[in-house]
């Protein structure tokens, strides 16, 4: 099992909008690799014939019926939202792409 | 910094381009991917939402299984192969336009793949490589406000209304398409509107471009002519209509060679197309693919259909288009010229629409290929969009079938039926359009118009009948033109006779 780097660390960090500072960094990146090889070692039980689950039943095919429901009032919705204006949620400034 | 743009002929005279293109497709299913709200377009803001599609703690999504049906029968009509077993899976971002900051989408398992569909450009026939379709959901729609352009950069703040958040998306990707530089741009525009096409017949989307039921992603990159290796590329968003998918990547290559005759590098980035200069601009550079920390998503499980279910499906798709484009012209009686005009023209399934309204094909053809064709391309829209429906189309020659107008009135009626006076009926009625069909009138303007011209009187009672023609025409002029010729010059030789 290869190591997470501090870098990586930080890149992971910083993708996750999470701040960190170069003593967390010091901290946490070890930490995080002790967490990784704990995992890992399930790769040492688990052979060839046992592939990765995403899920824990084995359980495929499960549908809805394309019938609406409905939904929340618009009151509803924004009621647990910190700003509102115009009947929209109201974000703080976005730096980056416009979709 | 300022661009350098090469001219095109210069352009393909040293490039070849390789076009990829990520067509995103909204699902016309009463409801959203993973919840019961309803998919409509618009609505008042934050009313098609529920605690699912907010991405409010302990909400579960489930699959509609309709969007998975119609995910399996775009993927067969594309000739792909469909997945035994899939899964959803997320893809981790930070952006306000998607309240559980992830989208839910499909990553290393498309429910369909390794696909073709054939595209027709001035006779020559190229193979589009389809790589994958797979599932996703929309995002929400955010407005910028602040700042001197309604923009995001320098706005202030953003308000998001999550209606379209979870709406049912199919992306369809092809492979890097490599044609002829002096083609790529046509080739494009082709194959969006060809995908368009298929899609409005498999019944599966409104497949309307321009309120965004589809949209394409316009990959371009550039390489030295007997280059092997694929240049780097860019990667404009959201182009919304079939002109401007050509107008893109003809721009893009003007831009890529002239930063590479620079001795620049193109940079690897997003771009956003502008409809008014039919220029981009930049958007953000892109993040490699890891950056999303894709992961197969816990909450949803895997989607496996059987074959039984896709043979199933397989046997409700629409003819094939090579085929259904044979089929039609042979029962439409239409010449092999005029048939190129109505595809090129995208006036095939227009045609069909009015015919089934009990319409003449030659009629529908005229009126589409002709008149409205001019209007549209005047407009700078597709036909389709030019604000006349096959209805109306029908509508308006059966009202010159009964003699009520004639061709020339009957454009005049387009124009109303454009600048959405009503129907075709309420259009006549209102500007006083139809034909003079009381006799009285006419024959007060012939007896006007013979006594003008009293020696053509003459001409016709010794049976020169072709005289009448100059006799007619000044009924006509008389008549501002709402008279029926043909009963016109019967008037005038019984008259006469």
């Amino acid at each position: 099992m290869s190591q997470l780097t501090r870098d990586e660390v930080a890149h992971l960090a910083d993708l996750a909008r999470i701040d960190l500072d170069d003593a967390e960094l010091d901290h946490l990146a070890p930490q995080l690799n002790v967490i990784l090889e704990a995992v890992a070692s399930i790769s040492g039980v688990a052979g060839d014939d046992v592939p990765p689950t995403s899920h824990p039943i084995p359980l495929t095919n499960v549908f809805r019926e394309d019938v609406v429901r409905p939904s929340l009032s618009a009151e509803q919705a924004l009621s647990g939202a910190p700003e509102v204006e115009e009947q929209r949620f109201r974000v703080p400034r976005i730096l980056g792409d416009e979709q | 910094m300022s661009e350098t743009l090469v001219p095109f002929d210069e352009v393909i005279a040293k490039y070849d381009p390789a076009l990829g293109l990520e067509v995103h497709v909204e699902l016309n299913t009463n409801t959203k991917m993973f919840c019961g709200c309803p998919a409509l377009f618009g609505g008042e803001p934050n009313t098609h939402v529920c605690p699912t599609c907010l991405g409010l703690p302990g909400a579960m999504p489930v699959v509609n299984g309709k969007a998975v049906e119609s995910a399996i029968r775009i993927g067969l009509a594309l000739n792909c192969s469909i997945a035994e077993w899939c899964r959803f899976a997320r893809k981790n971002y930070f952006y306000p336009d998607m309240p559980k900051n992830f989208q839910t989408s499909q990553y290393d398992e498309p429910i369909a793949f390794d696909g073709w569909l054939d595209v027709e450009v001035e006779g020559e026939t190229y193979r589009i490589e389809i790589e994958r379709a797979h599932m996703e959901e929309d995002t929400g729609k955010s407005t910028h406000v602040g700042g001197a352009t309604g923009r995001i950069h320098g706005a202030d703040y953003s308000l998001v209304d999550y209606n379209r958040a979870g709406i049912p998306l199919i992306e369809i990707v092809t492979r890097p398409i490599l044609v002829p530089a002096e083609k790529a741009p046509a080739v494009a525009r082709a194959y969006v509107g060809q995908l368009r096409d298929l899609i409005l017949a498999l019944g599966v989307s409104d497949a309307r471009m321009d309120q965004g039921s589809i949209r394409a992603d316009v990959n371009l990159s550039l390489a030295p002519k007997g280059e092997t290796k694929l240049g780097t590329r860019s990667e404009t968003k959201n182009v919304n209509s079939l002109r401007s998918v050509e107008r893109a990547v003809r721009f893009e290559m003007s831009r890529h060679a002239g930063i590479l005759d620079a001795g620049g590098s193109v940079l690897q980035e997003t771009r956003h197309f502008h409809e008014d200069t039919g220029t981009t601009s930049s958007g953000r550079e892109k993040s490699d693919a890891e950056d999303y920390r894709y992961f197969p998503e816990p909450d949803l499980v895997p989607v496996a259909p059987s074959r039984e279910w896709v043979e199933e499906l397989r046997g409700t798709l629409p003819e094939n288009p090579t085929q259904r484009r044979a089929r039609l012209q042979e029962e439409y009686g239409f010449s092999d010229l005029e048939m190129r005009d109505v595809w090129a023209a995208g006036a095939l399934p227009l045609i069909e629409a009015t015919v089934a309204e009990g319409t003449a094909p030659q009629s529908a053809r005229k009126w589409w290929v002709a008149e409205l064709l001019r209007r549209a391309n005047d407009a700078g829209v597709e036909l389709a969009e030019v604000g006349v429906t096959p209805k109306q189309v029908a509508e308006v020659q059966a009202l010159v079938d009964a003699k009520t107008i004639n061709d020339k009135l009957a454009r005049q009626v387009f124009d109303g039926l454009i600048a959405g006076e009503g129907t075709a009926a309420e259009v006549i009625e209102k500007r006083g359009l139809a034909l003079v069909s009381d006799d009285g009138p006419l024959l007060a303007a012939i007896d006007e118009a013979l006594a003008a011209q009293p020696d053509i009187a003459e001409k016709i009672r010794g049976g020169n009948h072709a005289a009448a023609g100059a006799v007619i025409g000044a009924v006509m002029k008389a008549t501002r033109g709402q008279a029926d010729a043909a009963r016109v010059r019967e008037l005038i030789l019984e008259k006469l006779a």
